[in-house]
């Protein structure tokens, strides 16, 4: 039986025409899979069921929901739908949650809303139904006393708890960890089985969808490019993009062998210590241990992974090797010289560092040009170089842009592009280590792997020693000689990267790699 | 719950003691020794050594500070040099002027900004956002002593509802109260305006996070979606303002005291400053401090109803 059917659906926001003509259609109890990279127009085909577009959308086609058109029904109509014939999951569980009701009136108020019980009836359903989901704790939580898993399964009891037909999750899993995105999903699969539910679910990583979908949607620019059953659609790819998608997600960064070389990076039993809130008036603050006994070495040219869980300590560590922070034991030293010295950042050590952060948006000046950007740190050295020019327009090309872009604003580059600019900027100073911290996670996949290969290509000009660290296992397999998988605030595991990755021995990394979603390889399919 | 409100009313007595000594201190370096002034320029220095003796101003430092804070704490504020009354006294007499004041501005500046906040905030870029908007514009821009002439214009000159000025006492409250109303209005309007900007921009963030969105998607409509998670949300930087609004109509209500002649604090300290009447200065200062700090404690323990995040942090 149809559940869902998208016929010709165009949306316009203002002047722009985000969705063109999109069709779709899917069965109950089915799970379907909508991908593609940002901007594809998937969040806005999601939000157009729910009836939750944004003030000054216009819709045409037809959106029918049963024999219901939800384009063609009132607002009040729309109210008595949402929650419970059809709910919403939505990317970021942190922000979910209203953070003054507890979990439990939460999920409550979806039944009270929709169904004429009385209070205690609908906390008793809540609490029901948060067990439903594996929340094993009183309803009269609070959401900031949970995790953020934890808060998804909330906002999943919150949108399955009247049984709807239809459960859309935008992004569920994206947010989350890797083992806990592997029970998330477990978790939704289970629901759509048992409740006989449609699961139209939005990702943009094509492991998931091809482990969990029975019906894959591919959408590029607003235009559904190719969509069919999972099996066939694998085995088959018809449209150039998806299987460029497919490509890219596969992709394996072509590294060239290390060159050996000194000692560069010596980090020596370091730990810190956070001070925490005091728990009595005039007694001493606790302290929480976010580092503790790490060593490790990184040589030159070295290409080393930090892989490991949100809260293990990763980016401790790297404000710790960057010396933005002092150590309470032990030492961190880069070719012989201590990164803090004197409760100071040791400048000399300093500019033979340098890091990429995560987010190719907000870590850059918007008021300054990219030549000012990417001479930055010339700062750090005792005189600028003279041909200043010469070097930034080096620096541009070497990691694939024009000389002409040191005249732009950064507002005027793409996601990938903002990265290779970021690149360039660690590139200037020619320094002996570079952090890449998140480097890729924000970027589609296409350009993820454009900017890979553009960082094996700079190994191949000069020797480049970094230190890679990624939620991602497979990009940071592609890329390193060597992996570190750190697990609350120790190196629970490190060795060569391909033998950590074949044949783990702690048990973390195993529970790690167990729960990393895989593409199918496709003859096998 | 229990927990963070006692961490609070620490925090209160340290800061008592803080402003206290503080206060003590200013006092102490202002120039102007309060016994030349009381005698005049020709006093002889035997007699301005004996006055100093008797009110105590040759003791050393310590032992004032000590005497001042016992004193206050058992009702003894100490007596005024130029009154000649005890200051417990003159300060009875002012505070129930100014205190009922502050707080009948502050019940109609939220009364007021409330509704006038969310209205605008749920009809954002609409006709009544705009026209709200507009005369909380206003609203900021009038100096309040102009608007209480005008008030006095209009209602007690030309319309004869309301007195002009001035205070019949609390004998009969319906009257105390309706000669408190034209300041009050007077002063709650700035307020208001403030306020209801606040309201309305701190209620378009909250609208704006994601669990509203949840809320939406559950079923609720805008308007329910507003009034049971929004608002609840927005009132964190509301209660701030609140807050420091209290303590400004409380001692800073003086022009309006001028404008409408109350009998008020404001009043009483202006005239202690410049008679240089230091012991009721001193006194009349700690004594807004205290207020102000318990407000405040006032405005923590809100929070902590507000908002669960803050009572499990401490």
């Amino acid at each position: 039986m149809t559940l869902l059917s998208i016929k010709n659906l165009t949306l316009a926001i203002g002047d722009t025409e985000i969705l063109h003509d999109v069709d779709l259609s899917m069965q109950a109890g089915e799970i379907a899979a909508i991908t593609g990279e940002s901007g594809s127009g998937k969040s806005m085909t999601a939000l157009s069921v729910m009836g939750l577009l944004p003030t000054g959308s216009k819709t045409t086609g037809r959106i029918m929901l049963d024999d219901t058109d939800i384009l063609d029904v009132t607002e009040k109509h729309l109210c008595t739908l949402r929650g419970n014939v059809m709910g919403m999951v939505f990317q970021e569980p942190m922000t979910a949650l209203n953070p003054v009701q507890t979990i439990g009136a939460q999920v409550a108020e979806t039944i009270l809303i929709h169904e004429g019980t009385t209070k205690a009836q609908a906390h008793a359903r809540a609490a029901d139904m948060l067990r439903k989901v594996g929340l094993d704790m009183s309803p009269n939580r609070y959401p900031h006393e949970l995790s953020g898993g934890q808060r998804q399964r909330v906002v999943i009891a919150m949108a399955i708890a009247l049984r709807p037909k239809l459960l859309i999750a935008d992004e569920p899993t994206t947010a989350l960890d890797v083992t806990t995105q592997a029970t998330i999903l477990d978790l939704l699969r289970d629901l759509v089985r048992e409740f006989e539910m449609g699961l139209l679910i939005i990702t943009h990583d094509l492991a998931v969808v091809a482990n969990i979908a029975d019906q894959i949607i591919v959408m590029q620019n607003g235009r559904v490019v190719e969509s069919g059953a999972t099996q066939t659609l694998l085995r088959n790819m018809q449209h150039p993009y998806t299987k460029a998608l497919f490509d890219a997600s596969r992709h394996r960064v072509d590294l060239p062998p290390k060159i050996a070389g000194d000692p560069l990076l010596n980090v020596k039993d370091v730990a810190r210590d956070y001070p925490m809130p005091r728990t009595t008036v005039f007694g001493k603050r606790p302290k929480f241990r976010a580092l503790d006994a790490i060593t490790f070495q990184i040589e030159q040219g070295e290409r080393v992974g930090l892989v490991g869980e949100s809260g293990c300590g990763k980016s401790t560590l790297t404000h710790a090797i960057l010396g933005l922070e002092d150590v309470q034991r032990g030492q961190i030293t880069l070719a012989g010289s201590p990164v803090f010295t004197d409760n100071r950042p040791n400048l000399s050590v300093r500019r033979r560092m340098q890091v990429v952060f995560q987010d190719p948006y907000s870590s850059f000046n918007p008021r300054h040009k990219v030549r000012r950007l990417i001479s930055e740190p010339w700062h750090l050295l005792p005189t600028p170089p003279a041909d200043a020019d010469a070097s930034i327009t080096r620096a541009l090309r070497e990691v694939g842009l024009q000389a002409g872009d040191a005249d732009k604003y950064i507002h005027e580059f793409s996601g990938g592009q903002r990265q290779r600019i970021a690149i360039a900027r660690a590139l200037i100073v020619e320094p002996d280590l570079i952090i890449f911290d998140e480097a890729v996670s924000a970027l589609d996949v296409s350009v993820r792997a454009q900017v890979l290969d553009l960082i094996a290509d700079l190994c191949r000009k000069r020797r480049l020693a970094y230190l890679f660290i990624s939620h991602d296992l497979t990009v940071v397999r592609g890329v390193t000689d060597r992996v570190l998988v750190m697990k609350a605030g120790q190196i629970v595991e490190q060795g060569d990267s391909e033998q950590v990755f074949t044949a783990p021995t702690h048990p973390y990394t195993k529970t790690l790699l167990a729960a990393a979603p895989r593409l199918p390889e496709l003859d096998k399919v | 719950m229990i927990r963070y409100a006692g961490k609070r009313l620490l925090s209160l007595v340290l800061s008592l003691i803080a402003a206290s000594i503080v206060i003590f201190a200013v006092i102490e370096v202002i120039p102007g020794d309060p016994a030349s002034f009381m005698l005049g320029v020709n006093a002889r220095a035997d007699t301005l050594e004996a006055l100093r003796d008797q009110m105590g101003l040759n003791d050393p430092l310590h032992v004032r500070y000590f005497n001042w804070v016992t004193g206050m704490l058992t009702g003894d504020f100490g007596t005024s040099w130029t009154y000649k009354t005890p200051v417990v006294d003159l300060v009875n007499d002012r505070i129930w002027v100014s205190l009922p004041l502050a707080v009948y501005a502050l019940i109609l500046s939220t009364l007021i900004a409330f509704p006038a906040g969310i209205i605008a905030a749920s009809r954002r870029g609409g006709p009544a956002d705009m026209s709200i908007m507009g005369a909380t514009q206003l609203g900021v821009a009038i100096p309040n002593f102009w608007f209480a002439m005008i008030l006095v214009l209009i209602f007690a000159i030309n319309l004869r509802w309301f007195s002009a000025g001035g205070f019949p006492g609390w004998d009969n409250p319906a009257l105390a109260i309706k000669s408190l109303t034209l300041p009050a209005i007077a002063l709650a309007l700035p307020q208001a305006a403030i306020l209801a900007r606040v309201m309305r921009s701190s209620l378009l963030d909250t609208l704006g996070e994601d669990y509203i969105r949840t809320a939406r998607a559950k079923g609720l409509t805008r308007r329910q979606a507003l009034w049971r998670h929004a608002v609840r949300n927005a009132l964190i930087p509301v209660l701030t303002i609140i807050g420091l609004q209290f303590s400004f109509l409380l001692a800073g209500g003086i022009i309006i005291e001028q404008v409408f002649f109350l009998p008020g604090l404001g009043r009483l300290i202006f005239q202690s400053i410049s008679g240089r009447d230091l012991i009721v200065v001193e006194s009349v200062v700690m004594l807004l401090v205290f207020v102000v700090i318990v407000v405040n404690f006032a405005v923590d323990i809100a929070y902590g109803a507000v908002d669960p995040r803050l009572r499990s942090k401490s």
